[in-house]
């Protein structure tokens, strides 16, 4: 295993610069916290005719929890829910180590190295289990 | 006392983690264990496992003298006046549960008081939030110094003559902090409180006379001090653990069962309901004699020696921050700290990488880390296997993640 294979560029460059930060005062809000390490989010959510119209977090945590925050910000943002949540299945399948079509991941691909490291998958999946709570309230 | 020696007996140190020699600083959470343990558990179930405290046939009879020679061990370890009064848990926080439940919930009344410190692990916090509540008592927190020590005179001013319960960690488990138990649990009895220590961090790593501390509890587990995962020892002075009542009822724990009311076998078997952890309790006195061999005094020195030569190399690095005592002797066998700009998961996970292991997170110690103003930090904690040559992978590999993060955040 290959530290550079884990801390890609692109995941550093989100964790320095973590785009769509800040708060949504009309939007939905789903508050997450990873209870094993402490990893924090607050997710904000707008959802208009069933497209995510806009998204902002805030959090605290490792570069990979907030580096996966801001970019399934970047690419959750404008896109109608259902593809919101298709990209979310793509993203845990992938974290699980199964082969996906890592075109339709776009950048979220640079997270792939993660999945070889099984403590830290649950620091990427964060932001993307807030957008479930998010969207889907009601489940289950 | 020879580490190197000592390492032979712990087969799990003998290996390759990521290409690099492990290096193992997590003792704190969990100690390895030595083929002494080890071997214990297998001749146990190899030769002597059967049922304890029924049936007359010689199985059942050498389980039996195995599991109470093991109490014995025990008691013997930390100078109990007696094995009856030493309780076989399954670990340090079922232990507190059992004082929070047989003595808080029983014994207390609103108005009355239970006295921490905010550094404790969260098993010496919330069995106490939720007796609190439940009875109607009222929470109240010793102040802690920057440095994690708290002063005697903040205990006295604390402790009222409305405290019925002080409890507290012997050693905090993130900043390693000692502290003054003797004269704190002094300080409660003078107002006629119990003392109820949580040793998890200490009995592992200090000698520890219950008599001299005077404590009226004492809860540790014996998976951080080279036992098996699943037993921990509850130890009470007789007078309470004749007057608390059974936490668990059923088997095992009876004298006589009517169909409509029962009683008690005597302490401690009455808080041992069910059959109890037999080959647990067998490997922890195997742990115990193995400890016992090395001498709690020199396992004390190394830990601590350890610990004074990882604060120096840490310290020297720029952009460490440790937290804790800077007074070696106030300080446990452990250092906790952070990189600057760099989150604990990631110096670990860099860490991990060069085969050190170590841990990262809030330890279990929420309130702590909010007084300290960080989210997480890395603790490396030591014991009798580690060596200098550890500590010196240990500084090398946080000046290779402070490298690395730098070069990779540009």
């Amino acid at each position: 295993m290959h530290l550079d294979d884990l801390y890609r560029q692109v995941i550093m460059d989100h964790y320095q610069h973590p785009r769509n930060q800040g708060e949504l005062p009309d939007g939905i809000r789903v508050d997450l916290k990873n209870p094993s390490c402490g990893d924090e989010i607050s997710l904000r959510l707008k959802v208009e005719n069933g497209v995510v119209s806009d998204v902002r977090f805030e959090g605290t945590g490792c570069s990979i929890s907030m580096a996966s925050a801001s970019m399934m910000t970047e690419a959750i943002k404008g896109q109608p829910v259902e593809t919101a949540l298709q990209l979310n299945r793509l993203f845990r399948a992938m974290m699980k180590g199964e082969d996906v079509d890592t075109d339709a991941l776009g950048d979220l691909e640079a997270l792939h190295g993660v999945s070889k490291f099984p403590a830290r998958i649950k620091c990427a999946t964060l932001a993307w289990q807030a957008l479930e709570k998010g969207v889907q309230p009601n489940r289950e | 006392m020879n580490a190197l020696e000592i390492r032979k007996d712990f087969p799990i140190l003998n290996q390759l983690i990521n290409g690099h020699p492990l290096v193992y600083l997590d003792s704190a959470a969990s100690s390895q264990k030595p083929r002494q343990v080890i071997e214990a558990l297998r001749h146990y179930y190899e030769t002597n496992h059967s049922n304890v405290h029924r049936g007359v046939h010689t199985l059942g009879s050498r389980a039996t003298e195995a599991y109470e020679l093991a109490r014995e061990k025990v008691a013997r370890f930390i100078h109990a006046p007696s094995p009856e009064q030493v309780i076989f848990t399954r670990g340090t926080t079922e232990s507190l549960n059992m004082v929070a439940y047989g003595y808080a919930r029983a014994f207390l009344k609103p108005g009355d008081e239970i006295v921490l410190t905010p550094a404790e692990h969260h098993s010496n916090l919330v069995p106490w939030q939720q007796a609190a509540k439940a009875t109607g008592a009222t929470l109240k927190y010793i102040p802690l110094q920057a440095d994690g020590t708290i002063r005697l005179e903040d205990v006295r001013a604390t402790v009222s003559a409305n405290t019925k319960i002080v409890a507290m960690a012997h050693v905090s488990n993130v900043l390693g902090t000692i502290h003054p138990i003797r004269e704190i649990a002094d300080v409660a009895h003078a107002v006629g409180a119990i003392m109820v220590v949580d040793g998890a961090q200490s009995v592992p790593h200090l000698p520890v006379d219950v008599q001299a501390l005077d404590c009226d509890f004492l809860a540790f587990s014996g998976h951080k001090m080279l036992g098996p995962t699943g037993i921990g020892v509850l130890y009470g002075k007789r007078k309470w653990l004749d007057a608390m009542e059974p936490t668990y009822f059923g088997g095992e724990m009876i004298d006589v069962v009517e169909l409509y009311d029962s009683t008690w076998k005597d302490t401690p078997w009455k808080f041992e309901g069910g059959t109890p952890i037999i080959a647990g309790a067998i490997g922890l006195a195997a742990a115990v004699d193995y400890l016992t061999d090395i001498g709690m005094e020199a396992v004390r020195d190394h830990d601590h020696r350890l610990a004074e030569y990882a604060f120096q190399q840490l310290k020297e690095i720029d952009g460490v921050t440790i937290y804790g005592p800077e007074d070696g002797r106030q300080r446990g066998g452990l250092v906790t700290f952070n990189v600057l700009n760099v989150h604990a998961h990631d110096v670990s996970t860099v860490l991990d990488a060069e085969g050190v292991a170590i841990r990262a997170g809030h330890h279990c110690a929420q309130p702590l880390m909010r007084i300290l103003n960080v989210s997480s930090t890395a603790r490396a904690s030591f014991y009798l296997y580690n060596t200098e040559s550890d500590i010196d992978k240990l500084a090398a590999a946080v000046r290779t993640a402070k490298e690395f993060f730098q070069h990779a955040l540009g």
